[in-house]
């Protein structure tokens, strides 16, 4: 696919929402899935942290 | 299946761009776990009664077939949105778990290969580059920052399998509290399950939540004439089969290649590095395996965040640069390393750290650089083509460092001068790069897609020029 033919592809509803820009964000929805990755990225640094401190122990 | 179609992702108005993120960092939290079987590697050694290379060659196989998969798929990725590509990325990596236990069950090796090292490598290939050119496209702005949350998360999944892994482990097996411990199979087998269903959950959180912009969306404020400001970003396309055609390619190929191999030097000695490096003249080294263990954790660590604050960097440096200083000072530091890495252990410590994260930071720049040189129509292709470059780096770069040590001696009678022909071939090929990055300048115009004519009924045709001289 060429980008020449990349407009044929979009829809209505495609093109309907083209330069549209983001408002009246979820907050609860961005909350609980930044919480979902980031709960557990932060136990894993901190599991790895205190594996750490024995360089400095 | 047609919720997993790409138009059925498109964005609706409203839609908060930085949801796109975590659901990337779903899927590469969950495949960086690669970086986690050392784990259960010894368990697998005595469950199977093979050897330390007939276990790893499970790993060796799922990062071959990370580069071969990505390489391959990258254009299907493309073609068929992010959704569809996480989705199956997770049945892949799942069912490479599942397949696995069931080898482990069995006491069959070869269905722990066929399915963690074939089946879930696959997942892993098409995971790795599956958000990679959605983020570009959702923050054209700041495109380095984008990717590097998400490739942050490859770094970060092993830090979160590792602990978790043992937990497990201990949970899953009776004899647990035993001195010298060792966990049986059927613990390892059940850890599988249990990753392979955890895994499958939280990266179908990542499918069902990306989206993709509509055409023409741009974020508020956002003035592309600024971003063309810059000589080596282009507002062209380039497909991936002309891609590969040019020049730039193959000069980012090798600055990237370089990179990763000299990075792989010092990650995959680690332990026995920092200890060998403090050896006294008795034999006895002033480096615990406990505090070695501490400095493998911090190297976690650097090659995470390097992941995340260089990639973000790079966004104000501009990519070459940052390649520059990834691989000029990366070589002044691995020189450091090797010529005077041995006269404190907080400058060992420093250096290795900082080298780290410039490797961390490569793999994480290197989407944005190439969507600055390429554009953003069929990038993700192009960077599963490029991650070959990371399996070559994944066989060259522990076989240099080996190759040397194998000629200076045995483990355990290693020390600091024995490292340093090694370093400083490393030091060789990240100037190398450093070249290489260098030479990288604009593609040619000849090998950009036509733009498209309104006036024009008749559909442009994609033209193929000749590899560049």
């Amino acid at each position: 696919m060429s980008a020449a033919q990349i407009p044929a592809n979009q829809t209505p509803a495609n093109q309907q929402y083209a330069n549209q820009t983001p408002v009246n964000p979820s907050t609860g929805k961005l909350v609980a899935a930044w919480a979902l990755v980031g709960v557990p990225l932060g136990y894993g640094v901190y599991e790895t942290l205190t594996r750490v401190a024995a360089l400095f122990g | 299946m047609g919720w997993l179609d790409r138009e059925r992702t498109i964005a609706p108005p409203g839609f908060n761009r930085w949801l796109v993120p975590p659901a990337a960092l779903a899927v590469h939290l969950c495949i960086g776990q690669a970086y986690a079987t050392s784990v259960y590697k010894t368990a697998l050694v005595k469950h199977f009664g093979a050897s330390l290379t007939e276990i790893g060659v499970i790993f060796s196989i799922a990062i071959v077939m990370l580069g071969l998969s990505a390489a391959v798929m990258g254009t299907w990725v493309d073609k068929n949105g992010p959704r569809k590509a996480m989705f199956t990325s997770a049945v892949f990596w799942a069912s490479g778990f599942l397949i696995g236990s069931l080898g482990i069950f069995s006491g069959q090796l070869w269905l722990v290969y066929l399915g963690y090292g074939f089946i879930g490598g696959i997942g892993l290939g098409i995971g790795y580059i599956s958000p990679v050119s959605t983020l570009i496209k959702w923050f054209p702005d700041r495109p380095g920052l984008a990717t590097g949350m998400a490739i942050m998360g490859f770094g970060g999944g092993a830090l979160i399998a590792s602990p978790v892994s043992t937990a497990l482990l201990k949970m899953y097996d009776p004899n647990s509290g035993a001195q010298g411990w060792v966990a049986s199979g059927d613990a390892v087998g059940k850890l599988f399950l249990t990753l392979g269903a955890v895994y499958l959950a939280y990266m179908l959180f990542g499918a069902l939540t990306i989206k993709v912009p509509a055409d023409g969306w741009k974020p508020a404020g956002f003035d592309p004439s600024k971003v063309k400001a810059a000589t080596l970003v282009t507002t062209d396309n380039v497909s991936a089969k002309n891609a590969v055609k040019t020049r730039q390619f193959w000069l980012v190929w090798i600055a990237l290649f370089c990179n990763v191999t000299a990075g792989i030097g010092i990650l995959e000695q680690a332990a026995p590095m920092i200890q060998d490096f403090f050896r006294q003249s008795d034999g006895v080294s002033l480096v615990s395996a406990a505090v070695a263990s501490g400095f493998v954790g911090l190297l976690s660590i650097g090659n995470m965040s390097g992941r995340f604050a260089w990639s973000a960097t790079s966004d104000i440096t501009g990519r070459k640069r940052i390649y520059m200083m990834y691989l000029g000072v990366g070589a002044v530091l691995y020189t450091v390393l090797a010529l005077a890495g041995s006269a404190t252990t907080f400058l060992y410590v420093a250096l290795a750290f900082v080298i780290i994260s410039f490797y961390g930071g490569g793999f994480a720049t290197v989407p944005a650089y190439l969507r600055d040189l390429f554009g953003t129509f069929q990038v993700g292709a192009i960077h599963g083509r490029l991650l070959t470059a990371w399996s070559a780096a994944g066989i060259a770069g522990p076989l240099i460092v080996n190759a040397f040590l194998d000629a200076q001696g045995k483990p355990g009678q290693l020390t600091a001068a024995s490292y340093q022909p090694a370093l400083l071939t490393m030091v060789g090929l990240l100037v190398v790069g450093f070249v290489a990055n260098l030479l990288v300048k604009p593609v040619d115009s000849r090998f950009h897609e036509p733009r498209p004519e309104p006036a024009r009924t008749e559909p442009a045709r994609s033209e193929e020029p000749a590899m560049e001289a």
